[in-house]
């Protein structure tokens, strides 16, 4: 059971809006990189966020570039979970791949600052402040086993193949 | 049944008959990392412990984001890829020879391969009949080490162009056109195919600029069949052994078909913030420029060089606009001299930056100030795209930014020419 609180954005929530090009040279430092975190969509969110809460965001989350680095930082930010109307191919693939689960809801439902809990294995997510109940997409068996890993290179270091 | 052009590549490299929804195994024909998710992907690569690259010479290193570095870090990173291409015999492609997908293009996509990157764009090399998609670190990490990776096959979208376009009407204002219909989740998961009699007039380059772009509609791929212009580029670059013949059967099943006419086409503009905010240039020409930008891995070609310094010859750009141009290869670069062009451009008031990405990502050769406009013939225009998130960022076609130049405001580039 995943527990904390909604940081709620908006629609179209980008990787440059997650991991900002001009911070690119700190791209090998990543603990340096995640103090920056969704810094242009929201300023005061890394010094805010706490371990275990959720990036809450619209339609198209994640749209852009391919840097992983933007879920990764998401990550290290201590988010235990990012939940989405929806969410770009790349960003989800990113995600799941460095052991982020990524939950396709309705986050219409959620306000900002709610608090969350997640169950990974019902797919339910109970909103403890406003006590709805809603329902997350089941995530494609191909990525949950990898998620289930702990991420892509782990799932490579075990069975050294994709097992699909 | 039929198969579209995406389900009969992966067929064929998959070993079955893959229907959309399918999850396949692909050998991947060509791997490429770029120098800002390419420290990522080797240290994951690294991290997996195997001794060497499934395939080496197909495994390709490009510094040309950061290029030449601006700053110590990424000089850094450059020197960390540089060693790795070293020790494990990957291809190296270092500063100043080119925008990656540009040289994909030139040097290594083949009709019909199978291409990851991990660079969104890797979708350029669509245009040549390849299924190209962008990805992440570990899983370019994942296609370095075992030469191959899993896809979904998607659902196609057939996108058929009819009639011709007019004058200063370009490939760029059919992408964007496309894009502002269908949104930037329109095609989510989704690959975009091109056909229709519109597609034979269409050069090599504008294919590539088109399949550039479809990223930014979400699809994982942008694919149009090869044909006769095909086999002439890829014979132009020395390498016309690597054409095929491939295209999508005539019974294929689509999940959605977009008709598009060319002939009524116009000037189209993407706004602030999102690709898919877009506008006729007669809805919002006049709006102020600073800094006018042409050249990348969308526009950075041959064709937008010839277009620019058609409508530039003998004029200047506005004293309040800065006008940078950035070839995307040393080969385009070095045409555009023997061909004038470049010429052309310097007399007019431009700054020629190195091939490369240049300004484009943020990080350096045009770094927007506060509450500035750049007109941009790249492919994004997402807040901070271009290192600062208080600047404003339009995309257009070349001939749009070209026009722009000299006005220093959007304008119509039909009504300069």
């Amino acid at each position: 059971m995943l527990k904390g609180k909604a940081f709620k954005f908006g629609d179209n929530i980008s990787t440059d809006l997650i991991a900002p090009g001009r911070l690119v040279h700190l791209r090998s430092n990543l603990p340096e990189l995640a103090k920056h975190v969704l810094e242009d969509a929201d300023p005061a969110f890394a010094a805010r966020v706490k371990p275990g809460d959720f990036v809450v965001g619209g339609s198209n989350f994640g749209l852009g570039s391919s840097r992983e680095h933007a879920p990764v930082i998401i990550k290290m930010a201590g988010v235990s979970a990012v939940l989405a109307k929806s969410v770009a191919r790349i960003f989800f693939r990113n995600a799941i791949n460095v052991g982020l689960p990524v939950l396709v809801c309705d986050t219409d439902r959620i306000n900002e600052g709610d608090e969350l809990e997640v169950d990974l294995a019902t797919g339910v997510i109970h909103d403890k402040t406003n006590g709805e109940t809603l329902t997350f997409g089941k995530i494609p068996d191909a990525m949950l086993a990898i998620l289930n890993e702990g991420g892509l290179m782990p799932y490579i270091k075990k069975y050294g193949d994709f097992k699909i | 049944m039929g198969k579209t052009l995406t389900e009969k590549i992966l067929s064929e490299k998959s070993g079955g008959a893959v229907k959309p929804g399918d999850i396949v195994v692909s050998p991947v024909d060509w791997a490429l990392v770029q120098d800002t998710t390419g420290p990522l992907t080797v240290r994951e690569f690294l991290g997996l412990g195997l001794p060497k690259l499934a395939s080496p010479s197909h495994t390709i290193l490009f510094l040309d984001h950061a290029a030449p570095s601006p700053q110590r870090q990424l000089s850094c990173d450059h020197a960390f890829l540089r060693k790795f291409a070293r020790d494990y015999g990957a291809v190296l492609s270092d500063v100043g020879e080119g925008v990656c997908h540009q040289i994909m293009a030139e040097k290594y996509a083949r009709p019909g391969d199978v291409i990851v990157g991990a660079d969104s764009h890797t979708v350029t090399a669509g245009g040549l009949g390849a299924f190209a998609t962008g990805m992440g670190s570990s899983d370019v990490a994942a296609a370095f080490g075992l030469g191959k990776t899993w896809f979904r096959v998607p659902e196609t979208f057939f996108i058929r162009l009819n009639g011709q376009l007019q004058n200063n009407v370009t490939a760029k204002d059919i992408i964007l056109h496309l894009i502002g219909e269908i949104g930037a989740d329109g095609a989510t998961y989704k690959s975009l195919e091109f056909g229709g009699a519109g597609v034979k007039a269409l050069t090599v380059t504008d294919r590539l600029t088109i399949a550039n772009m479809a990223v930014e509609a979400g699809a994982k791929a942008g694919i149009f069949p090869s044909d006769d212009l095909t086999l002439e580029y890829l014979t132009q670059q020395g390498r016309g052994g690597d054409y095929r013949a491939i295209s999508a059967d005539v019974d294929a099943v689509y999940e959605r078909i977009i008709e598009i006419n060319l002939t009524t086409l116009e000037p189209t503009i993407a706004k602030p913030h999102t690709v898919d905010n877009t506008s006729t240039v007669t809805e919002i020409k006049g709006t102020k420029v600073d800094q006018v930008f042409i050249g990348t891995c969308t526009n950075g070609r041959l064709d937008d060089l010839k277009q620019a310094a058609d409508i530039l010859k003998g004029k200047r750009r506005h004293p309040g606009t800065r006008l940078l141009v950035a070839p995307a290869s040393p080969q385009i670069l070095l045409a555009g001299m023997k061909l004038g062009y470049i010429q052309t451009l310097i007399e007019a008031g431009a700054v020629i930056l190195p091939p490369g990405c240049a300004a484009c990502l943020g990080v350096h050769q045009g770094v927007l100030g506060d509450g500035e406009v750049c007109l941009s013939t790249a492919n994004r225009n997402f807040l901070g795209r271009m290192g600062n998130p208080e600047g404003m960022i339009y995309l257009s076609s070349t001939p749009t930014a070209a026009a722009s130049a000299i006005t220093g405001v959007i304008t119509d580039p039909r009504e300069v020419a």
